[in-house]
């Protein structure tokens, strides 16, 4: 598995570019996320795909060739920060509730909605944390499930910015 | 100065200096078309738009620069699909303008709408669909701009009617480019120069793979001197052949597939290879578990993505090949290579008695003999543009190309159907040069509609067509690897003669030796387009051929007896 991180001009289409190219080369993505910078005009995707250092590498410098794209950085070997968000519906009754309370406190999860049959979690951290938590919670019985994908900053001074652009006439 | 959207086009077109443009008319692009006849752009009227975007990318590879196509939308527009893809995979900048239904109806599915930026996205460098009148003139000098620089490519500007109609100020200083500012490309450090000195320096067996790049660069001047400097022998791939100059003694010629075998060896034998602007395509390294085993290999690079792609490399050097060769050079201290050229002229050797020019002629006309005719008669000068097949080979073993921008030749996407419209738009971007197209009998069927362009142009070019009744590429495969079950190989074919007579252009045929050399005298004598039908030996294949997935070493070389083991009656 590969992590990038691409600064991209904030326009339609550009998501396409870059998703297709991932096609073409065969790779197929994990997750993608994008959202806004401060500057309106940039927008960050972090994209996890399946493959390997080589295809990182290719990924990565066949993306900086999209006009488009102001920079790619495969950062999967350096010192990161990932974090992924989920929201997780989850059968709950009158009996196991204290108990799924107890689960959801050990992963710093949170209940954000109650009803009389189901509760719905929230829980930010790791992929493995994740996935962890879900693993118990199955036994009640998920519901539904709606996962951010994944992103991921470098840690300390190992700064990723765009680069600065011309401003607009 | 308010202009419309077509005539701001018009007047922006004819600032970046084009004068030629190859299109076809339509609905969305009329009114384009309108404000093209009130410009002083030249427009080539072709017989069907993928003509026209080989057209451009034949004008943009003679040139250096870019070549307009131009086109309607809907099929106007998917019909320059394939001319796209030919200039994407070599690397040519060519700009595609396409006519959009109104944006009022964009995605609406109306007549003749397509989403053409969505279908060339994986086939382009960049496209961009423009709906405002305002943005036509910025939108097209940032095409050119992207279409000719770092790696080249083709780039679509696709430009709705109602932008053509509306009308906005024209401001051409205004216009300027703004393309994202992109960070640096990540290049070389001063250590992995210095290993690519080191490597340069102690190779004993040293050889330069030299591409396209080289000429895209501009550097094939500083290229000689770079060669010349390291006494380093050079193989080239078929879109670098003439990048330096085959009567050079350090030429080696072609490698890959159909390369020299001496060539192959070479590479098999080398301690280190240079791959100047070329990407280690199938073609061109056989198996890669066999590729050049004992070679350390320093990789001279524009396109990062490039590196390692294919094959692992010591040194990689990313950037322009000549600011690259013009480091390097000062830092040449090692030039004797005796020993290894002399066992390269060894090799060489060994493959002169097999070539079929020093076999005794035998009646029969072979196609290497048509191409080392006109080679001979054109003193090699002309501007040879090939379609697809084994012609194409055999012009790349028996054409000797001493200039840069000679052989015009579908490479990476092997379109057939490439040679005439391309030679037609190399005529125009170099119209004192004397142009030939070498053609196969199946390609030429693909796109020989735009004889009619040539009549319509009045343009000379002198047209090849080496006939064995075949296809002939995909008949030697099914004879070397489907035990000779020739399947939709066989082909009928017109009297191309009379067919070219019938568009207005004087047709010969030849169906002998004796008759070659006069034949292709009096053709280039003849101030207008000439067509000769060579009639030549139907089952000769290309020689040596490396067979897809073995290595270079591992070539099929040619029969001892070319007849007996080959040839049928034709």
């Amino acid at each position: 598995m590969q992590t990038l991180v691409a600064y991209v001009e904030n326009k339609p289409g550009v998501l396409n570019r870059v998703s297709s190219l991932a096609r073409r080369l065969a790779i197929n993505i994990d997750s993608l996320t994008v959202g806004p910078t401060d500057n309106d005009q940039i927008a960050r995707m972090t994209i996890v795909a399946h493959t390997d250092a080589k295809g990182g590498h290719r990924l990565e410098a066949s993306l900086e060739k999209l006009v488009d794209v102001l920079l790619a950085e495969n950062i999967s070997e350096r010192s990161l920060l990932e974090r992924d968000l989920a929201l997780i519906k989850v059968k709950a009754d009158q009996q196991n509730r204290p108990h799924l309370m107890e689960l959801i406190k050990v992963f710093r999860g949170r209940v954000v909605d109650v009803a009389p049959d189901s509760l719905i979690i929230e829980v930010s951290g790791t992929v493995d944390k994740i996935d962890g938590l879900i693993e118990v919670l199955r036994p009640f019985g998920v519901l539904e499930m709606a996962r951010s994908g994944r992103i991921s900053m470098t840690r300390g001074g190992d700064l990723l910015q765009p680069p600065p652009q011309e401003q607009a006439a | 100065m308010k202009l419309t959207g077509a005539e701001i086009l018009c007047e922006s077109l004819t600032r970046l200096g084009v004068k030629d443009l190859f299109g076809y008319p339509g609905g969305a692009i009329l009114p384009v078309y309108d404000a093209l006849g009130k410009s002083k752009l030249h427009h080539v009227l072709v017989r069907h738009e993928q003509g026209a975007t080989h057209m451009a990318d034949g004008y943009a590879r003679a040139s250096g620069n870019v070549g307009v196509a131009m086109a309607t939308s809907g099929p106007g527009a998917t019909n320059m699909v394939t001319g796209i893809a030919t200039a994407m995979l070599d690397s040519s900048p060519v700009v595609c303008i396409t006519g959009q239904v109104s944006s009022k109806l964009l995605g609406s599915d109306a007549f003749q709408e397509i989403d053409i930026t969505g279908i060339t996205m994986p086939i382009t460098k960049h496209n961009v669909i423009v709906s405002r009148a305002e943005d036509i003139a910025r939108s097209v000098r940032e095409a050119f701009v992207i279409a000719n620089t770092g790696r080249p490519g083709p780039v679509l500007v696709d430009i709705t009617k109602d932008a053509q109609q509306a009308s906005a100020e024209f401001d051409w200083d205004a216009a300027v480019p703004k393309l994202p500012v992109k960070r640096k490309q990540k290049s070389y450090d001063q250590a992995e120069f210095d290993r690519a000195v080191e490597l340069l320096n102690t190779a004993k067996r040293p050889l330069i793979l030299a591409g396209h790049g080289i000429m895209v660069s501009g550097a094939t001047k500083k290229f000689a001197e770079f060669v010349k400097a390291a006494n380093i022998p050079v193989a080239m791939t078929l879109l670098g052949i003439g990048c330096f100059p085959a009567d050079e003694k350090l030429n080696l010629g072609m490698m890959g597939m159909h390369g020299e075998a001496w060539v192959n060896h070479a590479i098999q034998e080398a301690d280190l290879l240079i791959a100047v602007g070329m990407r280690f395509d199938d073609r061109v390294t056989g198996d890669l578990r066999t590729y050049a085993k004992t070679a350390r290999k320093i990789h001279i690079e524009i396109d990062r993505s490039e590196i390692n792609k294919n094959v692992p490399v010591d040194a990689a050097l990313v950037g322009d090949a000549r600011e690259i060769l013009e480091q390097l050079e000062p830092h040449i201290v090692s030039r004797e290579h005796g020993d290894w050229l002399a066992r390269i002229a060894e090799m060489k050797g060994d493959s002169a008695v097999r070539d079929i020019q020093s076999l005794p002629d035998n009646g029969h006309l072979y196609a290497a003999h048509v191409i080392n005719d006109i080679w001979k008669e054109t003193n090699g000068n002309a501007i040879v543009v090939t379609d697809v097949g084994q012609h194409q080979m055999w012009e790349a073993q028996y054409y000797h190309h001493n200039a840069p921008r000679s052989l015009i030749t579908s490479g990476g996407l092997g379109t057939m159907g490439f040679a005439l419209p391309a030679a037609i738009g190399a005529k125009f971007a170099k119209p004192d040069s004397e142009v030939w197209v070498v053609a196969g009998d199946g390609g030429f069927q693909m796109t020989m509609c735009e004889l009619a362009t040539i009549v319509q142009e009045k343009i000379n070019i002198k047209i090849a067509i080496v006939n064995n009744g075949f296809l002939g590429m995909v008949r030697q495969w099914q004879e070397f690897f489907y035990d000779k079950r020739y399947v939709a190989t066989p082909l009928v074919a017109p009297d191309f003669a009379a067919l070219a007579n019938a568009f207005g252009i004087r047709g010969e045929r030849v169906s002998n030796r004796t008759d070659s050399i006069n034949t292709i005298r009096g053709a280039r004598e003849y101030r207008e387009s000439v067509l000769i039908d060579f009639r030549v030996e139907q089952e000769d294949s290309v020689y040596p051929m490396v067979p897809a997935g073995k290595g270079l070493h591992e070539m099929i070389r040619r029969p001892n007896n070319p007849l007996v083991e080959t040839a049928t009656e034709p």
